[in-house]
């Protein structure tokens, strides 16, 4: 132990209470003075305990305290005292003047006679009350007056007569009570007796002032040692919300990989969510229960060149394809919805592209952005997701090649392994679905679908077919996985507490 | 999700035993194994390929695909028999194809795989029967020729299967339990379809039910009358294929029936023969990237069951045709065959590259701003927040009581209905639910509202907000201005405050947020009427701007 450096860390507290302190246990009740309240010496208490000053024991012990009448007794007189003084002067007294004698009530009175009778210091004579004591024997007080003036008092410290005096108190109603109260003691260790040996109050500065800064006064002077260990209050900061972190991070990835971003509107067409990506009017994806359709409000639907172009796909004769063999109805594609996927901005871009190929073409883009389900929530489900996508424009582009984009994507997502395995959607050909490999969990997770447009959906846009890459991971795995969120519902709960509790995305 | 669960002694003995390189076989091969366990195999069928629906289909597409099986060849012999489809239909059900299969062997296995089947295609490719229906009768039970004809409801009576008594065609909708089921199909229509034998028997009520007496197959049934009927006569054929191959499978001879249409045309179905697509070596191996030999791209397409014919040498590269299975429903275009040599190649065997392309990068402008904007506005200890698009009408009237105008979803499962118009009503309720936090409350959000806008492409316009609101117990109009302040001297952003007036904030202690004369929003001291309609306990003041002209 270094004395020298542990006074040098002792806070003001702290040295105010070792010298009340010895190697005996001493409640902090006693410790309590003006200068140091109870509140004040627990807290010095632990910062002695931390440096190994001082220790503490909690007492669990019954205290007997005054009740509401003991309080009123003791300032008064107990009523058999009262009746003693009142005979005392008279000498004699009929039975019933007592009350008036004394201003007790009914059952005062019966109580003060029966214990007088009880200790014997009154007589009764033909219905006379006499005193039968000397005057010292009436001076003197009795064992339940001392015991009560001495209260509060430990039930474990009581003399045998005193106990005797506290069974009698108790059978009277409210003079007495005995609570269970935990008491709280504080000694010295061996080290802290030590140290309590030393000068305590050397002149160490607490807290630099400007004054000492100016007066030079911090001169041959030395700091309080503060103990670095010490937990400290908790604060927070302000902070972007975690999904919209995560987010600004993929989009980064993307970048870095050369996309360019498409935003749009999270209102679209059934003609850009379902038609231009081929998806056959009847098919199950487009029905009420998977979708959020709004009510009364209708699309207009894109120029006649994009549209008839849209229409010969679905009904057959684009490039030889056979189509959906169906007919293709405007009706449906005027529908208007909360888009389900962020492939409708993919092939909004396509169109751009389409009015300027020899300028636009190769090009890569990307999207990330909220989408919509009308699904009942539970803990793996919700309305509201997010996704993220990206299509290459290139003439040479092929399926090795998206293996490749799908591969550097993940990689840079934190995902070293992947694999692929056959899978169907409407608009691609060959289509694929991702299984990332988790590092930690060792297991594979689904991350979603890739492939290359079909040219029933490249046409339309372009007048002829340029294979375009797609794929479009979901991305609330990757952010539940990282944030070690289980439940889809705390996504977008907006719990205060646990937005300032969150860790910050930071994935390398 | 169509989940083909099959038992595993019945598939081992068609294809050899389940171990580990079988199941990634069938994996690869695009059925991903849902589960395998003593008595099933259960795989995921995609919606394109209704054709390997049955144990005996699935069973033939994985011997193919490891090399194992001949190319399918179907000997459809013709029955002589004749279906008459009569004009007298319902115009919204047109088409009827039929044929016989005898000989096939049923026990309760396979008549439970028929039905099933059956109902996966009236789900899948018929879409829930509202493209075409399909039926099955034992033949002994009916005479040729047969009419397929349209009646009025009320004077078609038979005892529908599992039915106790004879009912008419309108009670089926309303007291047979499939026909409850498929009612919507039909109801409004004038006359229902139905199939009537020679001797005059109603066979069925397409596309809701058969007849109890004549159309119910059982173990001891051999020989099957089998038809599709409805409105979509590629679908239809399609369907119609598929079962008729699963039960030749099971061990039937196909015969062919003639069936006469409304205009005259007569239908021999099936016709199991393949159709023929034009296809060219060097363009499947352009979009994977590969260099296959036209040998190579032949052998892996027969071992997706798909012949290739050769049409001779072509300057540019052989030229080929490829034979499709008529049970195959998704090969529409030559990208479709490419997928199934990637797929036979094994998606496994394709080794990734990067292509030599320049592109710049760019990121949305907005974007970029709105992410400066919520930077400032951490930094002052603010939290984000990210709250729900859509919400319910109950809580947007709790600050704008008197709002009609919604944009309302269709048959919301969510218990939320209409789209949000301000960020308000979430900032309130995140309020709401946080009285527990340790105050104060600083929170902030970036998102979309929403309203209607007959301009618009969708007819809505959206416009990104920010919304700002602090809670305490002593907040007000200054601590909220002073975060205003600051935003604005960042983004360099020169606003004034006027007196305004907004449902949502005490009178003379709202003020109008003003950019080069354009009104963009509110900032106040939020009514207490509001608070008390979302039962918040502390005092707040909030503002909501339309960040449009400042992104």
């Amino acid at each position: 132990m270094d004395i020298k450096v542990i006074i040098e860390s002792l806070s003001p507290i702290e040295r105010k209470l070792i010298p009340l302190l010895s190697g005996e246990p001493v409640s902090v009740d006693e410790l309590a003075n003006e200068d140091l309240d109870k509140t004040t010496i627990l807290r010095a208490a632990e910062f002695l305990k931390k440096k190994d000053l001082a220790e503490t024991e909690e007492k669990e012990e019954e205290i007997v305290d005054l009740g509401i009448l003991g309080v009123h007794y003791r300032k008064n007189h107990l009523p058999e005292r009262a009746l003693l003084i009142a005979l005392h002067d008279k000498k004699e007294l009929a039975i019933k003047d007592i009350k008036k004698a004394t201003g007790l009530n009914d059952n005062e009175a019966k109580v003060a006679l029966g214990t007088l009778k009880k200790k014997a210091l009154v007589d009764l004579k033909q219905g006379n009350l006499v005193l039968n004591a000397k005057s010292d024997e009436v001076s003197k007080k009795f064992v339940e007056e001392l015991f009560l003036e001495s209260l509060p008092r430990e039930l474990s410290s009581l003399a045998p007569e005193e106990k005797f005096a506290l069974e009698n108190l108790k059978k009277r109603k409210d003079l007495v009570e005995v609570l269970q109260t935990k008491e709280i003691a504080v000694k010295l260790t061996k080290n802290g007796l030590e140290i309590q040996k030393e000068k305590l109050d050397v002149d160490l500065i607490e807290q630099l002032t400007p004054q000492m800064l100016k007066s030079n006064g911090f001169k041959n002077k030395k700091f309080r040692r503060y103990d670095l260990t010490a937990g400290v209050p908790r604060i927070y900061g302000g902070k972007r919300h975690f999904v919209n972190q995560a987010v600004d991070h993929a989009k980064s990835i993307w970048l870095e990989m050369g996309f360019k971003e498409m935003s749009g509107d999270l209102v679209d067409s059934g003609f850009w969510v379902f038609d231009s990506l081929f998806t056959a009017q009847d098919h199950p994806v487009r029905e009420m229960q998977d979708t959020f359709y709004l009510k009364d409000i209708k699309a207009k639907l894109p120029e006649k060149k994009i549209v008839e172009g849209v229409k010969k796909s679905h009904e057959g004769g684009v490039d030889g394809s056979k189509g959906w063999s169906q007919e293709w109805k405007e009706e449906d594609a005027k529908k208007t919805l909360l888009r389900p996927h962020t492939t409708c901005l993919s092939s909004r871009a396509l169109m751009e592209i389409g009015k300027n190929l020899k300028e636009n073409v190769p090009a890569k883009y990307f999207a990330l952005g909220r989408c919509f389900r009308n699904e009942t929530v539970d803990w793996s489900h919700g309305f509201e997701f997010n996704q993220t996508e990206g299509i290459v424009i290139d003439e040479n582009a092929n399926f090795r090649q998206l293996l490749g984009y799908l591969t550097q994507f993940f990689k840079k997502m934190g995902y070293d392994k992947i694999r692929i395995r056959p899978a169907y959607f409407a608009y691609t050909e060959p289509s694929l679905e991702i299984d990332v490999f988790h590092p930690v969990h060792k297991k594979w997770l689904e991350l979603g679908g890739a492939g290359m447009f079909r040219p029933e959906v490249t046409i339309p846009m372009f007048g002829r077919h340029i294979p375009v890459l797609a794929w479009g991971p979901g991305f609330d795995r990757i952010i539940m996985d990282y944030f070690k969120i289980t439940d889809l519902r705390n996504m977008y709960k907006n719990d205060i507490n646990q937005l300032r509790e969150m860790k910050f995305w930071r994935k390398d | 999700m169509t989940i083909l669960s099959m038992n595993r002694k019945a598939l081992e003995k068609a294809i050899g035993k389940v171990d580990e390189a079988m199941e990634k076989s069938i994996t690869d091969m695009g059925t991903p194994i849902e589960y395998v366990n003593d008595e099933e195999v259960a795989v995921e069928v995609f919606p394109n390929r209704p054709d390997l629906l049955s144990l005996q289909n699935f069973a033939r597409a994985v011997n193919q695909y490891r090399g194992k099986g001949k190319l399918a060849n179907f000997n459809v012999k013709s029955s002589g028999e004749k279906l008459i489809v009569d004009k007298s239909l319902p115009k919204e059900w047109p088409y009827a194809i039929a044929c016989i299969i005898k000989g096939v062997k049923f026990d309760d296995e396979r008549i439970k795989e028929v039905i099933d089947i059956q109902e996966k295609l009236g789900m899948g490719i018929l879409r829930k029967r509202k493209k075409g229906g399909i039926g099955l009768y034992p033949l002994e039970k009916i005479e040729f020729p047969i009419k397929f004809v349209g009646k009025k409801p009320e004077d078609i009576k038979f005892k529908p299967l599992e039915f106790p008594r004879v009912i008419n065609g309108r009670q089926i909708l309303g007291q047979h339990p499939t026909g409850r089921d498929y009612a919507h199909i039909c109801q409004d229509w004038d006359v229902f379809p139905i199939f009537v034998d020679n001797a005059g028997t109603i066979m069925s009520m397409p596309p809701i039910i058969n007849s109890h007496d004549v159309g119910k197959i059982d173990e001891t049934t051999k020989d099957i009358f089998l038809e599709a009927t409805g409105t979509n006569l590629h679908a239809l054929k399609k369907a119609f294929n598929i079962i008729a191959i699963s039960l030749a499978a099971m061990g039937g001879q196909i015969y062919s029936i003639d069936c006469k249409q409304q205009d005259g045309k007569v239908i021999s179905a099936p016709d199991l023969s393949g159709e023929k697509m034009d296809f060219k070596v060097e363009d499947i191996n352009k979009m994977l990237g590969v260099d296959f030999s036209e040998k190579k791209v032949k052998e892996y397409l027969s071992r997706m069951g798909i012949g290739v014919e050769s049409t001779g040498d072509d300057p540019k590269g052989p030229k080929c045709k490829a034979i499709v299975p008529a049970y195959r429903t998704d090969i529409l275009h030559w990208v479709d065959l490419a997928e199934e040599v990637a797929i036979a190649h094994g998606y496994d065997n394709f080794e990734p590259i990067l292509p030599e392309i320049s592109t710049i990068a760019e990121e949305d402008p907005k974007s970029k701003s709105k992410k400066v904007i919520s930077n400032v506005l951490a930094g002052l200890g603010l939290l984000e927040v990210n709250s729900f698009h859509i919400n319910t009408k109950k809580d947007v009237k709790k600050i704008h009581y008197g709002l009609t105008d919604f944009i309302e979803l269709e048959d919301s499962k969510t218990g939320r209905d209409v789209l949000r118009v301000d960020l308000l009503t979430n900032m309130m309720q995140i309020l709401y639910e946080n009285s527990d936090a340790s105050y104060p409350h600083k929170i902030f959000e970036v998102g979309r509202v929403f309203s209607k806008d007959t301009s618009q492409e969708a007819g809505v316009i959206e416009n990104e907000k920010l919304s700002v609101v602090l809670s305490d117990e002593k907040v007000n109009f200054t601590d909220l201005k002073q975060i205003l302040d600051y935003l604005f001297k960042m983004l360099e952003v020169e606003y004034e405050i006027k007196d305004g007036s907004h449902v949502g904030f005490i009178d003379g202690r709202c003020g109008e947020v003003v950019v080069n004369g354009k009104s963009i929003g509110y900032i106040g001291e939020v009514n207490p009427r509001v608070l008390k309609n979302w039962k918040i306990k502390m005092p707040a003041v909030a503002l909501e701007i339309d960040l449009e002209g400042l992104i």
